[in-house]
């Protein structure tokens, strides 16, 4: 289709066709990619550049084995532990959603409604998110208003601001993202493959587990990748949570650290530590490439 | 999708409607208790239900000037938005749709990488030059990183529309006509374009103004910034200022999806 219409419905004008020929074409692109360069692509590549070299210029790996320093390892640590937690955590729950508002049976209309709201729930977090859990489970919260007449108080200093507190409030969040990724995936679980199975006489456990997952495995796959990656990017949301205590849980809160201050009187620190992170998204999100495209052999 | 439905589904039906009602149930309780109780918070008081922080937030003199802010910094970080991705949406559909791929992946790229690591990287590269030195520069630099987050959802946004008429026939009638190319941009591009441009514009307003890593990182008096410092001085107005965000950024995306679904009846 694309061949066929060029050349005919040129205007006359154009005969200066060397101006016209596709070399250059890409000039079009210049501002849309010089502003992806300064604002993007410079920033990323300083941070890996400056991890490897000192300031006379010679490489080194200095910075990044100053990452092991018990400070931030321990960060990392939990920081992993945490992004594992809530992607299994809240890709649970967002799938069994997708699941039930897909293949469940659910009136048409709550499909919608979930849909509409996931597109708004993915992307809230930050302070008004940990307002809203600190509403709900902080000292004078809704939850410990409802535990008062039965004489239980719970601290939220035990359970909610900590490590423990990261994991529940980005739980709230993974939950919409997830539904997001999976509902094409849910959605192309063919209803005759459901009706074959039974056809053959499986049970519903022999259908999800040998035909269900098996096909849902590479989606899942690249779904827990997404929120991993989402969970370990978090920010603000463990800023407003934490405060300065946050750079124990998460590695974000270092990095922000290092912003005026090198708290670790370090300068190369917060490059490789910056350029780590980077590291650790992109091989995440290389899993996630490569498991959509395993995904996509069931859909054609 | 094609198959033909056969009485068989319902044999499960019931037990299956159950769990799906109780998986349904089990995150309705997680996403909805949490707002229930922050609306709340901002409402109780020992002698019943007040209103009295919304009105002294809303008065507030910092909550005018940070939302005033942010409000601008959207808009025009919308405009520069705009302006960089309808042309060169266009232009890839167009004459380079061989590097449609590369440019629907640089797009998509800030959805991944941190704006945290996009702003250190930022202050650092340009450390010490007028960029950083000054507060002008920190202004220009947010607007910047505030363009690039804005991509994702704006590209996606134009590029769908753009996938809904045919510009390729329209800016051929377009030229055949004698119509330059500033002419077929701004007379057939950007009108067909216009509710897929609102779409990408209300996603970034909701997007910026509850936007904090960036602002606060580059000290900027931005809205999110505010009213995390607040709750540590008033917790119920903050509370009730998390609430006024919370359904402004919801309403302009609830609203974004009422004016695409007119778009769809209309087509």
């Amino acid at each position: 289709m694309a061949l066929a219409t060029p050349s005919q419905s040129v205007p006359p004008r154009r005969n200066f066709s060397w101006l016209h020929s596709p070399s250059w074409d890409w000039l079009g692109l210049v501002p849309f990619l010089t502003f992806i360069a300064v604002f993007l692509l410079f920033p990323g590549l300083v941070i890996v550049q400056r991890s490897l070299f000192d300031s006379e210029g010679r490489l080194t790996w200095q910075y990044w084995q100053s990452l092991s320093q018990a400070a931030i390892t321990l960060a990392y640590t939990n920081s992993l532990q945490v992004s594992v937690i809530t992607a299994v955590s809240g890709g649970l729950i967002g799938s069994m959603l997708t699941w039930a508002i897909t293949l469940g049976g659910l009136p048409a209309g709550i499909r919608s409604a979930v849909l509409s709201f996931a597109g708004v729930a993915a992307n809230f977090s930050g302070i008004p998110l940990v307002f809203a859990f600190v509403a709900l489970l902080g000292r004078i919260g809704l939850l410990n208003q409802w535990l008062r007449p039965l004489g239980v108080a719970l601290d939220p200093q035990v359970f909610l601001y900590g490590f423990w507190g990261l994991c529940i409030v980005y739980t709230y969040f993974q939950i919409p993202l997830t539904v997001l990724v999976l509902v094409p995936a849910f959605q192309g679980l063919r209803r005759e493959w459901r009706e074959a199975a039974e056809n053959l006489g499986a049970t519903s456990t022999q259908f999800w587990l040998y035909v269900g997952l098996p096909v849902l495995m590479p989606s899942l796959l690249g779904a827990f990748a997404l929120l991993f990656v989402n969970a370990l990017s978090t920010y603000a949301t463990a800023v407003a949570l934490l405060g300065g205590v946050g750079q124990v849980f998460a590695v974000t809160v270092v990095v922000a650290n290092q912003f005026r201050t090198d708290t670790f009187g370090d300068p190369g620190l917060g490059y490789a530590l910056a350029a780590s992170m980077i590291l650790v998204i992109g091989a995440t999100i290389a899993v996630y490439m490569v498991s959509r495209r395993w995904a996509e052999q069931w859909r054609r | 999708m094609g198959g033909e439905s056969t009485g068989k589904v319902g044999k499960l039906g019931i037990p299956t409607r159950f769990w799906a009602w109780l998986w349904l149930g089990i995150a309705a309780v997680y996403l909805f208790l949490p707002l229930v109780a922050m609306v709340w918070a901002s409402i109780r008081s020992p002698t019943g239900i007040r209103l009295d922080a919304y009105g002294e937030v809303l008065r507030a003199p910092r909550f005018l000037e940070t939302f005033g802010f942010s409000t601008q910094a959207a808009i025009i970080t919308i405009l520069i938005s705009a302006a960089l991705v309808v042309p060169t949406a266009y232009w890839v559909d167009l004459k380079l749709p061989r590097l449609r791929p590369l440019v629907e992946f640089l797009t998509v790229v800030p959805l991944v990488i941190p704006p945290l690591l996009m702003t250190f990287g930022l202050i650092r590269l340009f450390n010490n030059t007028p960029l950083t030195n000054s507060n002008q520069g920190l202004y220009i630099m947010m607007l910047g990183a505030y363009v690039i987050i804005s991509f994702p959802f704006m590209y996606r946004a134009v590029d769908a529309g753009m996938q809904a008429v045919n510009l390729r026939v329209l800016t051929e009638a377009a030229q055949s006509l004698g119509a330059s190319w500033i002419t077929v941009l701004t007379q057939v591009v950007v009108p067909n374009l216009l509710v897929a441009i609102l779409n990408g514009s209300f996603v970034t307003f909701a997007m910026i103004l509850g936007e904090f890593t960036i602002s606060s990182l580059l000290n900027q008096p931005a809205f999110s910034p505010y009213m995390l410092d607040l709750s540590s001085r008033r917790g119920d107005q903050a509370t009730a200022l998390g609430v006024i965000s919370i359904a402004l950024t919801w309403g302009s995306i609830s609203l974004l999806q009422l004016v695409g679904r007119k778009q769809t009846f209309k087509g």
